[in-house]
């Protein structure tokens, strides 16, 4: 269980950041959750469309693992993004970045009307995350298999710094087929970087297709639990089993954590569903019309 | 005979001292941590250093977490495996956010001797300069060596320095202080410049010495801040001299060569002759024998600055 009292910022029902510490048992509830990504996921259909180029597929599967962990589990401060105690957090599949960038500025690290400038000359926000530009991201990523290196390095540098600052990186599931990323396994069990916790978005496509028919991953839970990481496998859409999964991060001593979250390429747009076309897609008019259209009635 | 140094070695040394003086300098290594000498830190150190194994990609992953975390990480291993193995990882990771990692590299150039083309580094110095954000150093002894560590320590953002296997002569004096892109006249000369870095530049002086020898009198360079190049020294020295050659154990490609190139043809196109290998790698044998094959002998660098004379002279 956790041994201090994390504070989690989160906006209540009424807009309004909120400040829960876990003994007062205020977390989060389940639909307030599913509203928030809810809302999210229809600022990543508008940013877009708007942009006209980006990652459709791979943005929506992430949305509902970003969500619980900005509004239900880490420690941050969107008042004050460099706050030291707050716990990092690494985008490794960088492409999702138009979810990470929605659920930035719901947090208020940033004006909701520049989720509207995606990937245009002059933005804050890059096609993929850059830690210079855009308050709230920690690390620039996009070029695949690193991010979970450089979650290492932080979580060495928390360890020596002391203060139980932890440490979450979400990596894709193609991009587990980069050799670094397994060169960073070994090297988060050697260490016991327990204050680490990866999660894996496994919506099983990638841009050239299904990844059991691109390069095989599977045995994937055998392979982390191999690499001595304390692995579990959640249903990425549901809040319950994801909240659950890092609650039980926290009890893990001595190795790093990998929750594998089973998850949907297109989440919470029919059409987009389970579509490879879409990885690297944005919707055209149409289906824009028609993705607002569902999540509105969602 | 000056004492002799090896640049490696100071680094270890240096590193170890930095270390007692700032709680903050983390090390890491990819096994091979006697080669590069961050053995000594890791022993007084054990919790402030990190060996990722047989894992360069994943080891300056690393430092850029550290880095990230508020820590001072130096990583080093075989520069060809920094530079080659995890170019994308620096590029990526480390110079495209400009993060405080020092990257002290060892084992650059031909002079590796026996290991064989496969370790010795002649294209590091080309694919570090080409990056935005990274600074590179090649010390030309053991002062230089510890004061450029020093500085680096001091220093926000990415730095990579390349090391060597064999020892130097000493130029400098024990309290030399390193200077960011600035080069040094180490003797003066009016006929033709020559500009070298790490080992090279002593091969330059001894050059120097030679074409004294048969009347010719050169400036000699270290230009062991490669990037950014003091370009106002290199401009000076062309205008005072009107010829120079560059030496460096690396291709005469992409490095010192292609950086004086660059500054020479923009603002003072004067003949220049570069010293280092052409459009080919190193191969197996011993440091002496390997430096005449590939011509980068004192006398090679002779040979090249009465070339750039004749030029300059309309022969």
């Amino acid at each position: 269980m956790v041994a201090n009292n994390p504070i989690i910022y989160y906006i209540n029902k009424t807009g309004v950041h909120t400040i829960v510490t876990k003994n007062c048992q205020e977390i989060p509830d389940i639909s307030h959750l599913r509203e928030i990504a809810r809302q999210v996921r229809l600022d990543i259909i508008e940013m877009l469309f708007k942009a006209g180029s980006g990652h459709t597929g791979g943005s929506l599967s992430a949305t509902d693992i970003l969500v619980a962990l900005f509004f239900a589990q880490m420690r941050l401060n969107p008042q004050d993004p460099c706050w030291p105690q707050r716990d990092r957090f690494v985008l490794s599949k960088g492409h999702a970045a138009p979810a990470l960038y929605a659920v930035l500025s719901r947090l208020g690290y940033f004006p909701r009307e520049e989720l509207f400038t995606l990937r245009q000359f002059g933005s804050s926000l890059q096609g993929h995350p850059d830690s210079s530009c855009t308050p709230g991201v920690e690390v620039s990523t996009g070029s695949l298999g690193q991010g979970l290196s450089i979650a290492n390095g932080m979580a060495l540098a928390s360890r020596l710094n002391g203060g139980g600052t932890r440490v979450y990186a979400l990596l894709g599931d193609g991009e587990v087929q980069e050799g670094q990323i397994w060169e960073a396994a070994m090297t988060a069990a050697h260490y016991r970087l327990d204050n680490l916790v990866a999660v894996l978005d496994r919506n099983r496509l990638q841009i050239d297709g299904r990844t059991a028919e691109v390069m095989s991953l599977e045995p994937l839970a055998q392979k982390w639990e191999a690499f001595g990481w304390h692995t579990l496998e959640v249903d990425g859409h549901a809040f319950p089993e994801l909240l659950a999964g890092l609650q039980e991060t926290h009890g893990v001593k001595g190795r790093p954590s990998m929750i594998i979250a089973h998850t949907v390429k297109g989440k919470g747009v029919s059409i987009f569903e389970n579509q490879v076309k879409y990885h690297g897609v944005t919707p055209s008019k149409e289906e824009y019309e028609q993705a607002l259209k569902e999540l509105h009635a969602a | 005979m000056a004492a002799q140094e090896s640049t490696r070695v100071e680094y270890g040394k240096a590193l170890l001292q930095l270390g007692k003086e700032n709680p903050d300098i983390v090390a890491l290594d990819a096994d091979l941590s006697g080669s590069t000498q961050t053995k000594h830190f890791a022993k007084a150190f054990p919790q402030r250093f990190f060996n990722l194994g047989v894992a360069e990609q994943d080891m300056l992953g690393t430092a850029a977490g550290l880095a990230l975390g508020g820590k001072i990480p130096f990583a080093s291993t075989f520069a060809m495996f920094a530079t080659g193995r995890a170019w994308e990882q620096i590029r990526q990771s480390i110079a495209y956010t400009k993060l405080n990692v020092k990257i002290v590299a060892s084992h650059g150039g031909v002079s590796v001797g026996e290991d064989g083309g496969s370790h010795q580094a002649v294209e590091d110095l080309a694919l570090m300069r080409i990056l935005p954000n990274m600074v590179v150093l090649v010390p030309a002894d053991g002062p230089e060596t510890r004061a450029m560590v020093r500085w680096a320590v001091e220093y926000q953002g990415p730095v990579y320095i390349r090391t060597g296997r064999m020892p130097f002569p000493v130029i400098y004096d024990e309290d030399h202080r390193f200077e960011l892109g600035r080069g040094y006249i180490l003797r003066e000369g009016e006929d033709v410049t020559l500009a070298g870095v790490g080992l090279m530049v002593h091969h330059c002086l001894e050059a120097a010495h030679l074409l004294a020898q048969e009347g010719v009198s050169a400036r000699v360079l270290n230009l062991s801040c490669l990037k950014p190049l003091d370009w106002q020294l290199v401009v000076d020295s062309a205008r005072l001299t009107g010829a120079f050659v560059t030496a460096e154990e690396h291709l005469a490609t992409g490095g010192l060569g292609s950086a004086v190139s660059e500054v020479l043809a923009e603002h003072c196109p004067v003949p220049l002759q570069r010293i280092g290998l052409r459009d080919i790698f190193g191969t197996s044998g011993k440091a002496e024998i390997l430096l005449k094959h590939y011509g980068l002998m004192p006398d090679d660098i002779k040979g090249a600055a009465i070339k750039a004379l004749a030029r300059k002279n309309g022969r």
